[in-house]
């Protein structure tokens, strides 16, 4: 038990977050989480809108404190935000008044590093993404996918062991997705992180995950893990993506059925 | 500071020889499509001033009370000589010994500039650091904020007594007003800037590893500037206002003075004369500060810059 514990990249122990918790207006959002994620491994998070994924996200990422339970990163508990783990929004976030390239190394300007050395690792990340051409560009002048392959690139600048992703193409057009779902595949392999991706489309879940955590509707907990034994490049089109793809949206629709249930209960209480 | 996170990036940018034409061309292009502007403004005015010339010529407005354009900047000299009079009429010195007309006018005018950027500059500093201590420390909130807020809508002229009891005449009550008129207004709306910021811009500088102070200086600060600098705008004119009232209580010299002694001594030419100056300088200063916004905001989508108020 120990030893499982300290080689996971993430270990959530019973974790549960109540929001503005003691207050009148407390609104608990996950219960008892249990999940490890080793290293190198992909986990795509699958739940009902507002069961609390973001959250877990957030959680792990240190940027709020949990109600209760435990997160251990590589076996250390965390207590606090680490450039070792990476954060990606839904929305690219990337801070309007810098350029690409110093978007990109931002993080590396915080902590001293040379203009030079920075330019020179923004041109190999920003080489790796495809993006080569916008390095000196500012961020409204690129497209929604470009922007958030930058900020994908900004996370590899950071050398993370583990990236949390909370729906980074959710804004996509499908066809941009696709790509985007190939690059974050390529920086997976190449880089060796350990990636927590939360999504909607059970698609997406398949194309890329080792495993599937779906959440159950709010106060979120974890409802099933699915292993996705598929060779990869993936087909998403063999029977077997196709039996997967089933069972997974037969466990989140009981979950989406409730979620609904329970709030327009709410609505229609107010 | 907020310079050292602005300025790299423009240097980069210059940097790269290929953005040289299209600079170029975008200074060309703003140049014409100001030519319109400047076009109906100057129509605007003249259209004005021909009705006001028109009405002084069939009979119908006094020169006495209503002298048209011709008469009131007709005569430069004889409005000069009652500009920067504090150091010209003084007992024992030669009226024709101070500086020549022009420079008599420049003088009062530079005096009054200088008593509202002192005043904008002081004001811009303080309410800042004010605004930024609210939102770092809960206790300074809880001790100061309700006063500001109190405090904030009242008209500064109101604040003219105390200019006066405070500082007595000179020029501190003047940039007394012209602080008094900023402050309270740009305290809050530093404030709202600062709840307005991105949530996941401060949170890309935490996972980053950024220090309380680096996410202050490098995402804070950049993010509230255009804000900022709108609410600065706006509040130039209320600036402006205050000025002259104060210089009107007997400041020693400049614009206001110079009004309050035309109406005292009933001369609605040099009245008139001086409201020109006054609009003159305000659409400087407003086409200043837009310049100003313009290059150091240079990431704000156009038009997004004047909407973002406080
Ligand atoms: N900062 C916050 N303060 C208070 N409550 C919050 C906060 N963030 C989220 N919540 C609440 O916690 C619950 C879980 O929210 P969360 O954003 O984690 O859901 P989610 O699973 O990511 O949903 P979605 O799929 O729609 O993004 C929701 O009921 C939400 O209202
Ligand atoms: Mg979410």
């Amino acid at each position: 038990m120990g030893i499982a514990m300290t080689s996971s990249a993430v270990s959530c122990r019973d974790v549960g977050k109540t929001w503005a918790a003691g207050s009148p207006r407390a609104h608990e959002a996950l219960r008892g989480v249990d999940l490890d994620v080793a290293p190198g491994e992909f986990v795509c998070l699958l739940g009902p809108s507002g069961c609390g994924k973001s959250t877990l996200l957030y959680l792990i990422a240190g940027l709020e404190k949990l109600t209760s339970g435990a997160i251990l990163a590589h076996g250390q508990t965390v207590n606090g935000p680490a450039p070792e783990r990476s954060l990606i929004f839904q929305e690219a976030a990337l801070l309007p008044w810098l350029s690409v390239w110093q978007n990109v190394t931002f993080g590396l300007s915080l902590h001293g590093v040379s203009t030079e050395e920075r330019r020179q690792v923004a041109r190999e990340v920003l080489a790796r993404a495809g993006l080569s051409e916008a390095f000196d560009k500012r961020p409204d002048e690129l497209s929604g996918g470009m922007r958030q392959r930058v900020s994908v690139a900004r996370a590899m600048a950071m050398r993370p062991r583990v990236l949390l992703m909370d729906e980074p193409f959710a804004a996509l057009d499908v066809q941009t997705r696709a790509k985007m779902q190939g690059f974050l595949l390529d920086v997976w392999h190449a880089t060796g992180a350990s990636v927590m991706f939360v999504t909607h489309h059970i698609d997406e879940a398949v194309a890329l995950a080792d495993r599937v955590a779906v959440f159950t509707a709010r106060p979120g907990r974890i409802k099933a893990v699915i292993d996705v034994d598929l060779p990869r490049p993936r087909d998403v089109e063999a029977p077997e993506a196709m039996a997967l793809r089933r069972e997974l949206t037969g466990l989140l629709r009981d979950e989406v059925d409730r979620a609904f249930a329970e709030q327009e209960a709410l609505t229609s209480a107010n | 500071m907020g310079t050292t996170a602005t300025a790299s990036p423009r240097a980069g940018r210059t940097n790269a020889p290929k953005h040289a034409p299209s600079r170029m061309f975008r200074l060309w292009a703003a140049i014409l499509g100001a030519l319109p502007k400047l076009f109906w403004t100057c129509l605007s005015i003249a259209f004005f001033a021909g009705i006001w010339e028109f009405l002084w010529y069939i009979g119908w407005a006094d020169p006495r009370l209503l002298p048209p354009p011709h008469i009131f900047l007709g005569n430069f000299a004889e409005q000069a000589q009652f500009f920067n009079t504090a150091e010209r009429w003084t007992i024992g010195v030669d009226a024709s010994a101070g500086p020549s007309p022009t420079m008599a006018v420049l003088l009062t005018i530079m005096a009054t500039i200088l008593r509202v950027l002192a005043g904008l500059l002081l004001a811009t500093v303080a309410s800042l650091m004010l605004g930024i201590a609210i939102r770092y420390w809960a206790p300074v909130e809880k001790l100061v904020l309700p006063t500001v807020t109190l405090l904030a809508p009242v008209s500064p002229v109101a604040w003219l007594p105390v200019a006066i009891f405070l500082f007595g005449i000179g020029n501190k009550p003047a940039v007394f007003m012209v602080f008094v008129a900023l402050f309270f207004t740009m305290v809050l709306a530093t404030i709202s800037q600062i709840d307005s910021v991105n949530r996941n811009y401060i949170n890309v500088g935490r996972i980053m590893g950024a220090t309380r102070r680096q996410i202050f200086l490098r995402v804070i600060l950049p993010a509230i500037l255009p804000g900022l600098l709108v609410v600065l705008r706006l509040n130039l004119f209320g600036a402006w206002m205050v000025v002259l009232i104060a210089e009107a209580t007997g400041v020693g010299y400049g614009l206001g003075q110079v009004i309050m002694m035309a109406r005292n001594t009933f001369n609605p030419g040099l009245v008139f004369f001086t409201i020109v100056i006054i609009g003159v300088i305000g659409s400087v200063f407003d086409f200043t500060l837009r310049a100003v916004q313009a290059r150091v905001l240079y990431w704000v989508p156009k038009g997004q810059a004047s909407m973002g108020g406080g």
